[in-house]
């Protein structure tokens, strides 16, 4: 904890000057000086206060958070498995939509050519997949949860191709540690680490619930993945670069913690 | 608080390690529970989408008062409570090894008995009997109370667990029903420790008010202070004594006079409970402070 030790050391500097020459002249006692110093101290890291807590313990509170990410990362298990609970009910359209634009986003083919996935960046074959491609080779059906950071949670049957397949087919170099996830809406991306990545429930997915990837849900391709909270997956997805490094994201900039993991 | 000086040079009544440790979880417990209610607030039910709302009224659907709030937006609320669990965890286990040792767990957890004494306690404090039974440390009701917090706080961290990570820990939230039924879970039981800890501030105000001095400086005066030695209930100078006992007398007065023959506690101090909550009679002290022989 970065609290002074010293109470006096936290008081605005003139009030503790005067409260330490009080203390000095015998005016008040020592527990009384403790007393007044500690509500004083109080007060002071209270004034920076908002609704979002005081300022000067908000970097603190955000150092610990990259601490809580290398535990994250050792309590990750490639093995564990996500599934939607038999019981539960598969939210199909009423599966929550989001996207940043102020429309849903439409890849607009005249204008910018057939659509195609990008795998590059920390590869030594890149690959340049059209949706044909993804569909023919999407071999992995599953059910699953997606867990999103606003508390809610809904079921959906995603099928896709495994990130994991594609970093194969395009043969990783030993510098990739990190894959970015970039779309067509409006600059949104989200960077992953590699163990994320190469789960085997984080697919490419290209079809939800037996159809074709609605447009609402992100069309034609998104990246889906139970381990990763909603935000970090990436939909209108063009393009996957493994990187050396890590390049945040959408909404890790914007102050979710940028692991995000489930 | 002149003539309490004495007491500062007796042991204290809480070791430092408790004094610090309950200060410690007094913040961490209210950033949790604020920044948690923010959190909440992000998506104020517990039912999935498209789903019947769940029952947890009056909370399904009703978003907190920001001003009962920390945290300012989700992510920020996220980052205190993933802050603040370090502290609130650690501290507790801190906490937890000072009870393990020299069987100190024993003046906090019910044992055998203590739940004939938890209803003499809960009679006296309805009023329904005049003395304040005979305790150690801790009267009975105190003592379930504080384990049922202990009890409580670990289904909040376990439940918080099985939310915080529902793919890695998997298997702990299937233990809570899934990750819906978990957030219910971790919901309820902040609830419930909400109302411990409301029932613990209010009877230390209401009881014992030395108590706050006890638990911060571990000054305290047992023979004067206690609240056997001043046969202290809740809000007694508040009502007076017949309206507050007209109730209870008229419904329990057979059940008072079958226990009166049978409980030596009860006759022998019943002249003074008539006496203000400052009246402390040697009789009383001398009978009610078995660590003070």
């Amino acid at each position: 904890m970065s609290a002074p030790r010293d109470p006096n050391r936290a008081l605005p500097p003139r009030l503790g000057d005067a409260l330490a020459r009080e203390h000095a002249a015998g005016r008040i006692d020592r527990r009384d000086f403790m007393r007044l110093a500690s509500l004083l101290a109080g007060g002071a890291l209270l004034s920076g206060c908002d609704a979002r807590g005081p300022s000067s313990v908000r970097s603190l509170i955000v150092s610990v958070g990259r601490g809580n990410e290398r535990i994250e990362r050792w309590l990750y298990r490639p093995g564990s498995r996500d599934h939607g609970a038999p019981g539960s009910r598969v939210a199909g359209d009423g599966f929550p939509s989001y996207f940043i634009s102020r429309t849903v986003p439409m890849w607009d083919a005249s204008a910018r050519g057939e659509w195609r996935l990008t795998v590059d960046g920390a590869v030594r074959r890149p690959l340049s997949l059209t949706l044909a491609e993804l569909q023919r080779m999407a071999r992995v059906r599953q059910r699953v949860n997606h867990y999103c950071v606003e508390g809610w949670n809904a079921t959906a049957i995603f099928s896709g191709v495994p990130v994991a397949t594609l970093a194969e087919l395009a043969g990783l170099t030993p510098s990739a540690a990190y894959v970015d996830f970039r779309s067509f809406d409006a600059g949104y991306h989200e960077s992953w680490d590699l163990d994320s990545a190469l789960h085997a429930q984080t697919l490419i997915v290209v079809g939800k619930e037996d159809r074709p990837l609605p447009p609402a849900y992100g069309a034609p391709a998104r990246v889906h993945s139970p381990v990763k909270l909603g935000y970090k997956n990436t939909k209108y997805l063009t393009h996957v670069t493994f990187m050396p490094e890590r390049n945040g994201g959408y909404w890790s900039d914007r102050g979710y913690e940028w692991y995000g993991g489930t | 608080m002149s003539h309490a000086e004495p007491t500062d040079h007796a042991a204290p009544r809480h070791p430092v390690v408790v004094r610090l440790t309950h200060w410690t979880s007094a913040v961490a417990i209210t950033v949790m529970a604020a920044s948690g209610l923010r959190i909440f607030n992000a998506h104020p039910s517990f039912a999935r989408p498209g789903d019947p709302p769940f029952p947890l009224w009056p909370f399904e659907g009703t978003p907190i008062a920001a001003k009962l709030t920390l945290g300012g937006w989700l992510g920020g609320a996220r980052h205190w409570h993933f802050a603040m669990m370090w502290l609130l965890v650690g501290n507790a286990l801190v906490y937890l090894a000072h009870l393990a040792r020299h069987g100190r767990w024993r003046t906090l957890v019910p044992l055998r008995g203590d739940w004939r004494d938890g209803i003499a306690m809960a009679r006296f404090y309805l009023r329904l009997t005049d003395a304040h039974p005979h305790q150690a440390k801790h009267n009975a009701l105190q003592k379930q109370a504080y384990t049922a917090m202990l009890v409580v706080g670990a289904l909040l961290v376990c439940t918080g667990l099985a939310i915080w990570k529902p793919v890695t820990l998997g298997w702990l939230t299937a233990l809570f029903g899934g990750y819906t039924w978990a957030r219910w879970w971790h919901f309820a039981s902040m609830l419930a420790l909400g109302v411990l800890v409301l029932g613990h501030v209010v009877m230390v105000f209401a009881v014992d008010p030395y108590a706050l001095r006890a638990m911060t400086t571990g000054g305290y005066d047992e023979a004067r202070w206690s609240p056997v030695a001043r046969n202290a209930r809740p809000f007694q100078r508040w009502l007076p004594r017949r309206v507050a006992m007209a109730p209870a007398m008229a419904l329990a007065t057979p059940l008072v006079h079958a226990t009166a023959a049978s409980s030596p506690e009860v006759s022998h101090t019943a002249s003074a409970s008539s006496t203000s909550s400052q009246a402390s009679t040697s009789s009383q002290s001398s009978t009610s402070s078995p660590e003070k022989p």
